[in-house]
């Protein structure tokens, strides 16, 4: 599947993960810190992945 | 996962509050919480008129909308930056946000005065952000007097607010951590009270509010964030929050409903004097804004006329 990484703007082909929290875990991300977005759809970390699936990491951190 | 109310399928999972849920009962849930905040630490009323300043990011845009949508009275204020790419990015979905929906929006850009963030920061080699945070204060100030709003809204959100409270206990910045409030009452006549009604609410609550009410937001941050502090103590934070979630939440609530109290001291007097410069009160005879002001002008006279003397050699 593929992966976009925002705002960095990283995109990557990831394989082998069947549900979004194997995805959060892969990257190292702590729940909490990014929305998973398919489409228009936000994702919980159950949800199972699909290997045609296209994912955004959508960081909600801000700073300053 | 099933929504917590309708079980639906959920979209969101907030952890610190144990539940989930799917996208109508997600909406709900968020404008409750921020109606909620607003009520329980008296920050307004329905009947006044509401200056919400807006960044463009997610959480000054959620704020509006929430806002908005519950009759409130909102002037959406948007100071422009001059930060490149960034700024006109924010100014871009300010604008469109509020054309969208038929709000007031009221725009000053620090750029018509030769006061871009990056030329006061080159100009009095101040950080960016010093400069920046007094420019903003100056500006909501003085735009809530000249737009007659009543109280003064920001979108700070609970991760804000823990990563700053944090910051304050480190230090033990007690004169800071008696003035770290969701409301803080005006020191001045001109000035007006300042809220923060997402005090609350997560940065991953707004987030995601603001994604499932399709709003569109500048996801980017401000060049001149990336490493702040207040970041690393956001990451620490988000790692206590991870093993027992809650942590934020607590953190903050109970800090303002028990831990404040202790640091809290007579407030000293307001500013006596009016500013020479732009007439505000101020302590000096110029307020820090316009100190700052006739620093860069100093500095950019005094770069003319080096430059001019290369010319004339
Ligand atoms: S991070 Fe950017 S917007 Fe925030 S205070 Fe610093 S310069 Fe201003
Ligand atoms: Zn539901
Ligand atoms: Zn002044």
């Amino acid at each position: 599947m593929k992966v976009r990484l925002t705002p960095q703007g990283r995109e990557l082909d990831v394989d082998g993960v069947k549900i979004v929290g194997d995805l959060l875990r892969r990257f190292s991300v702590v729940p909490g810190t990014v929305l998973v977005i398919r489409g228009d759809r936000l994702l919980t970390e159950d949800t199972a992945l699909r290997e045609d699936d296209d994912i955004e990491l959508r960081s909600v951190v801000s700073g300053g | 996962m099933k929504c917590t109310r309708c079980r639906e399928p959920a979209e969101v999972k907030v952890r610190a509050h144990n539940s989930a849920f799917c996208r109508e009962c997600y909406v709900l849930f968020f404008e409750r919480r921020v109606l909620r905040a607003i009520e329980h630490e008296k920050m307004f009323r329905k009947e006044e008129r509401i200056l919400v300043a807006i960044s463009g990011g997610k959480d000054s845009l959620a704020l509006w909308d929430v806002l908005s949508c519950q009759g409130y009275t909102t002037v959406g204020f948007h100071l422009a930056l001059g930060i490149g790419g960034y700024s006109s990015r924010s100014l871009d979905v300010t604008r469109r946000f509020a054309e969208s929906r038929g709000l007031e929006l009221r725009v000053h850009a620090l750029a018509d005065e030769g006061l871009a963030v990056p030329d006061m920061m080159k100009a009095t080699r101040r950080p960016a952000c010093a400069a920046c945070g007094t420019a903003k204060r100056h500006y909501f100030d003085a735009a809530a007097l000249e737009f007659s709003c009543d109280v003064i809204a920001t979108g700070h959100n609970l991760d804000d607010e823990a990563a700053r409270l944090l910051g304050n206990v480190l230090h033990w910045q007690t004169d800071h951590l008696a003035r770290q409030r969701p409301v803080m009452q005006p020191r001045h006549e001109k000035f007006v009270r300042k809220v923060k009604p997402l005090f609350l609410t997560s940065e991953y609550e707004t987030a995601s509010y603001a994604f499932l009410r399709g709003l569109q937001y500048v996801v980017e941050e401000c060049p001149n964030a990336a490493g702040a502090t207040q970041l690393t103590y956001k990451a620490m934070l988000d790692q206590l929050e991870s093993t027992s979630p809650g942590t934020k939440l607590s953190f903050v609530r109970e800090f303002v409903a028990r831990g404040a109290a202790a640091f809290e001291r007579p407030e000293g007097e307001g500013p006596g004097g009016t500013c020479s410069g732009c007439g505000m009160p101020s302590f000096g005879t110029l307020c820090s804004f316009c100190s700052l002001r006739a620093e860069v002008d100093r500095k950019l006279r005094s770069g003319a006329a080096t430059r001019g003397d290369g010319a004339s050699r």
